[in-house]
């Protein structure tokens, strides 16, 4: 991909042949990783999960799902407002592919190298609220409802931790772009300067995906399924795959900005920067797991109060603190 | 500078093959499977009794409060943002300046916390 020629019509269109391989790549990991999710989550369980679809280990498994959902009737509720209801999943979607759009895989590997990057990430990635609480009031149920003022509630509230304690990261590298914040970390990954900052990161990722133990806007038990109530068939697929596909925007986030992106550990030159990127989003991808299988579901008022009380107030510190060490050391 | 250019292309090619796998996948499958039949799938779910009123009611006011609690820590967060990528260049009087900016929002969130609006329910 030559993004030094001059901008054109035939590049443009051009543009695509690379893109659609890329969606369908997406595609893929998203349906192992489902089966994945499913798999480790057998394991922590004592079960053995999905073993009947596509050989012993269930390979088919999520692909049957899909071909299942694909045949499934189209409900729409008598009172639900046709558009809105029609329109959430594909609004909850398309954030959460388009923020792939600026992350650096590999030093080779990149799509849309912008100087605001960074920004861009945080930007859109912040609108796929909007599907979500447009599907609950769409659907005309009183769960859906509650289901979607909770994400919205939860959503912005948790967002201003993650981008507080991007900030930390930006101060280092001196830039918004993605590019130069992987390049300064070539000898120190910035885990180790911001520590603090890594930690609030991953908390407030985990609450921004909706997954346990901060998943109230769709807790089974007591909202039977919140926004998705009435979702069903293809338009729910849709749902979980935009969630899924944030999941994987998320983890290599987490990758880029605090595990150093495609470098390797001390020593280990040898192994090409795909294989390492691929390590280290595999394992933010898998505490992700972890963590849903270990963790009880928090209460809504606790939420709320550990967004406010604790972690924003401990990002602003360590933005200062961060500011006042650089300026002791320089 | 093409480059500039070329990588909002791109972004515009993100936007439109995301727009477009959920409405086409979602029209072909309109092919696929069965028409909907009537017989009491089009009433909302509601744990088995028959739904009673609007399901659109009034929501409790916090939801608001906490809405513009977050507009002005956004607002914030994007005055730093450009302060940390030049924070190098600009120094000290930089920091001094941003710790008495963030010091007066602290001051209206300690206002908030004291004034128990960040009490849920």
């Amino acid at each position: 991909m030559n993004l030094e020629q001059p901008p054109s019509m035939e590049g443009f269109l051009s543009f695509f042949i690379y893109v659609v391989p890329f969606l369908i790549f997406v595609l893929s990991f998203v349906t192992f990783a489902i089966l994945a999710e499913r798999k480790v989550m057998g394991t922590m369980q004592l079960r053995s999960g999905p073993n009947r679809t596509g050989g012993r280990f269930g390979l088919l498994q999520t692909v049957a799902d899909v071909f299942k959902l694909l045949l499934k009737e189209d409900t729409i509720p008598k009172d639900a407002d046709r558009t809105l209801f029609k329109w959430s999943p594909i609004l909850a979607f398309v954030p959460a592919f388009m923020v792939l759009a600026v992350i650096p895989f590999t030093k080779h590997f990149q799509f849309a190298d912008i100087g605001i990057g960074l920004l861009y990430y945080v930007a859109i990635s912040s609108l796929s609220v909007i599907g979500i609480v447009t599907g609950g009031w769409a659907s005309n149920n009183k769960y859906s409802l509650i289901g979607g003022m909770r994400a919205a509630a939860q959503m912005i509230s948790y967002e201003i931790p993650l981008v507080l304690s991007i900030v930390g990261v930006i101060f280092l590298a001196g830039s918004l772009n993605l590019n130069t914040i992987v390049g300064a970390q070539q000898s120190v990954w910035f885990i180790l300067y911001q520590p603090v900052g890594f930690i609030i990161f991953y908390i407030a990722s985990v609450a921004e995906l909706n997954r346990v133990p901060f998943d109230l806007p769709e807790a089974e038990s007591e909202l039977v399924a919140g926004y998705l109530v009435e979702y069903s068939g293809f338009r729910f697929a849709i749902f979980m795959l935009a969630e899924y596909v944030y999941m994987f925007a998320m983890a290599a986030m987490t990758t880029v900005l605090f595990l150093g992106g495609w470098h390797p550990i001390p020593y280990f030159e040898m192994i090409p920067g795909a294989i390492w990127f691929a390590i280290k989003f595999s394992l933010i991808f898998f505490s992700l797991m972890w963590i849903r299988f270990t963790f009880p579901r928090i209460r809504g008022d606790q939420l709320m109060t550990f967004a406010w009380k604790g972690l924003i107030p401990i990002s602003i510190i360590n933005i200062f603190l961060t500011a006042i060490i650089y300026e002791i050391l320089s | 500078m093409n480059s500039f250019y070329n990588s909002y292309l791109l972004i515009i090619t993100f936007f439109i093959i995301a727009l477009s796998l959920p409405i086409l996948s979602l029209s072909i499958g309109k092919w696929l499977r069965p028409p909907s039949k009537e017989g009491g799938r089009g009433v909302s779910y509601e744990s088995g009794i028959e739904p009673f009123h609007d399901s659109r009611i009034q929501f409790s006011p916090q939801y608001y409060l906490f809405a513009l609690l977050f507009v002005i820590f956004d607002i914030e967060v994007i005055f730093l943002f450009p302060w940390a990528v030049a924070y190098g260049k600009l120094g000290m009087f930089a920091l001094i300046e941003m710790l008495i900016f963030t010091f007066m929002l602290c001051f209206g969130l300690i206002y908030a916390w004291k004034k128990k609006v960040l009490e849920w329910m």
